[in-house]
C-alpha cells in the first residue's frame, strides 16, 4: 500500500482510510477487549488521521501508519495504561521454539475458540504482533514501521509470542 | 540436526527469509520428515489464528458515522461557506444600514435645504421682510446680540454690487439663527447662519445647488453653517458667498 507522491487530499484519505476500517475495527477491539472502547478507539484514530493527513508522508506505508495511530491512541487511553505492566520482554533475546507443538491437537479438534482465549491471554505486546503478522498479514517491515520499533525485535518479539501462544495453548489442552 | 532449522521455520513460513536461505530450508524441508511434520504444523497454526484473528465486525451503524466523520472536509468547507455568507450577509445589513444612513442623512439635507427655502420665500412675500432695516452691518449684527447663541461677521460691500437690506430671527430645525437679506440688482438674497451642530448630514461644502429653482450654496465655518439662497444667477451667489468666506475669516 505504498502511496505514489501525488497531492494529499480528503478525498484521497477516504480511498485509503475506508477500506481499513474493518481490520482496523478488529485490531481495535482485540486491543481494547471491548466493542464500545473498539469504536471509540477507531473514531478517535480516523480523527487523528484526517487532522494529520498532510504531515502524512506520500511515498511510505499508509496502512502502517493509520496502525501506529491507533495502537499510539489505545497504548495512551486508560485501558491501554493498564494493558502496558512491565513485562520482561527481553527482545533481543533467541527464544528456540520447542517442537512439540499442540498444533496437531488443534488441527484434529479445530478449536478456533480455544486459539481466541489463548489470544486474549496473552500480553499486549504478543498480542498485538501476532494479529499484525498472521491477521493483517503484515510484512516485517510494516510491523517494524507500525510498532516503530527495527526489524531485529520485530522478529524476536514475533518469535516469543509463538511461543507464549504455543505455552498458553498447550496449558489449555491440558486441561481439556 | 534440525535445530539450526526450527527457529527459522517461522521466519520461513512468513516468508521473510532471505532468498539463499529460503532455497536451503526449502531443500532441507523436503528431505527432513521431521522438520516437514513441524512445517505443517505450523502453517496449521497460522491459517487458523488468520481466521481466528478476524473476529470482531464493526456495527454497520458505527461504519456509516465513520465515513461521514471523514467526510466532514465538506462538512468543513460547509461551515466556511456558511461563515462567508454570514460574512456576506453582515457586510450586506451593515452596507445596507449605511445605505440606509446615507439615505436618512440626503433625506435631512433635502429637508433642509427646503425649509431654508421656504423661509427665503416667506420672507420675501412678508409686508415687513427684515425686522432691523439697515444697510450697515455695524448696525445689523450688533442687533443680533442676545436673540441668538452666536455672533459672525458681515463683509464691507462697499466696492461690490450687493447691498444690505436688513435682518430677521429665523429658526432652521428649531436651531435660532440669523437671517440676513441682501440685494444685487432687483433680486434679493437670503443669509442664513445657524449653528452648524444643529445642521447634521450637510457637507462641509454643498457648492452651487437648486432648491425649489432657487439658486443656493451653503457651507459650514467656524461652527457656523451658512446657507445663501436666491433667484440671482449662479455668479452673483458665489460672489456673495466669497464675500461671506472672506468677513468670516477675518
Amino acid at each position: 500500500m505504498e502511496m505514489p507522491e501525488e497531492r494529499l487530499t480528503a478525498a484521497t484519505f477516504e480511498e485509503l482510510a475506508m477500506p481499513l476500517f474493518d481490520q482496523l475495527y478488529n485490531f481495535a477491539h482485540w486491543l481494547a477487549r471491548d466493542p464500545a472502547e473498539a469504536e471509540d478507539l477507531v473514531q478517535e484514530t480516523y480523527a487523528k488521521a484526517l487532522r494529520g493527513f498532510s504531515s502524512f508522508q506520500p511515498g511510505t506505508n499508509f496502512r502502517a501508519w493509520m496502525y501506529r495511530i491507533l495502537r499510539n491512541t489505545f497504548l495512551t487511553s486508560r485501558s491501554g495504561l493498564k494493558e502496558t505492566v512491565p513485562l520482561d520482554l527481553a527482545d533481543d533475546a533467541e527464544v528456540p521454539a520447542r517442537s512439540d507443538t499442540p498444533e496437531t491437537i488443534l488441527l484434529e479438534r479445530s478449536q478456533q475458540q480455544l486459539l481466541q482465549t489463548a489470544m486474549e491471554e496473552l500480553p499486549l505486546p504478543f498480542r498485538e504482533i501476532l494479529l499484525l503478522c498472521e491477521v493483517e498479514e503484515m510484512s516485517y517491515q510494516e510491523i517494524a514501521d507500525t510498532l516503530s520499533v527495527p526489524i531485529g525485535t520485530v522478529m524476536s518479539r514475533l518469535s516469543r509470542a509463538r511461543t507464549g501462544l504455543r505455552e498458553v495453548l498447550r496449558r489449555k489442552l491440558k486441561r481439556t | 540436526m534440525a535445530d539450526q532449522w526450527t527457529a527459522k521455520l517461522d521466519i520461513y513460513l512468513d516468508g521473510e527469509l532471505p532468498a539463499s536461505e529460503m532455497q536451503s530450508l526449502d531443500a532441507h524441508v523436503r528431505s527432513c520428515p521431521s522438520c516437514a511434520a513441524d512445517v505443517l504444523n505450523r502453517l496449521q497454526l497460522k491459517r487458523t489464528l488468520q481466521s481466528a484473528g478476524k473476529r470482531y465486525q464493526a456495527r454497520p451503524e458505527f461504519r456509516k458515522r465513520i465515513q461521514k466523520q471523514i467526510a466532514t472536509r465538506p462538512q468543513t468547507s460547509a461551515v466556511r461557506l456558511w461563515i462567508a455568507s454570514a460574512a456576506a450577509l453582515a457586510v450586506l445589513l451593515v452596507g445596507g444600514l449605511f445605505l440606509a444612513h446615507l439615505g436618512e442623512l440626503r433625506l435631512a439635507r433635502q429637508r433642509t435645504f427646503s425649509q431654508v427655502a421656504d423661509l427665503h420665500v416667506a420672507t420675501l412675500a412678508s409686508p415687513n421682510p427684515v425686522d432691523v432695516v439697515s444697510s450697515d452691518r455695524h448696525t445689523v449684527k450688533p442687533w443680533f446680540e442676545g436673540k441668538i447663541p452666536f455672533t459672525f461677521n458681515l463683509p464691507e460691500l462697499q466696492n461690490s454690487e450687493f447691498t444690505l437690506v436688513g435682518g430677521r430671527m429665523a429658526y432652521l430645525r428649531h436651531s435660532p439663527g440669523a437671517h440676513l437679506i441682501f440685494q444685487v440688482r432687483k433680486h434679493r438674497i437670503s443669509v442664513l447662519i445657524f449653528q452648524d451642530r444643529d445642521m447634521k448630514g450637510l457637507s462641509s461644502d454643498s457648492g452651487a445647488q437648486t432648491e425649489l429653482s432657487f439658486n443656493c450654496e451653503s457651507w459650514s465655518h467656524g461652527g457656523l453653517r451658512y446657507f445663501v439662497i436666491s433667484d440671482a444667477s449662479p455668479d452673483d451667489i458665489r460672489q456673495l458667498v466669497e464675500l461671506l468666506k472672506a468677513a468670516a475669516r477675518k
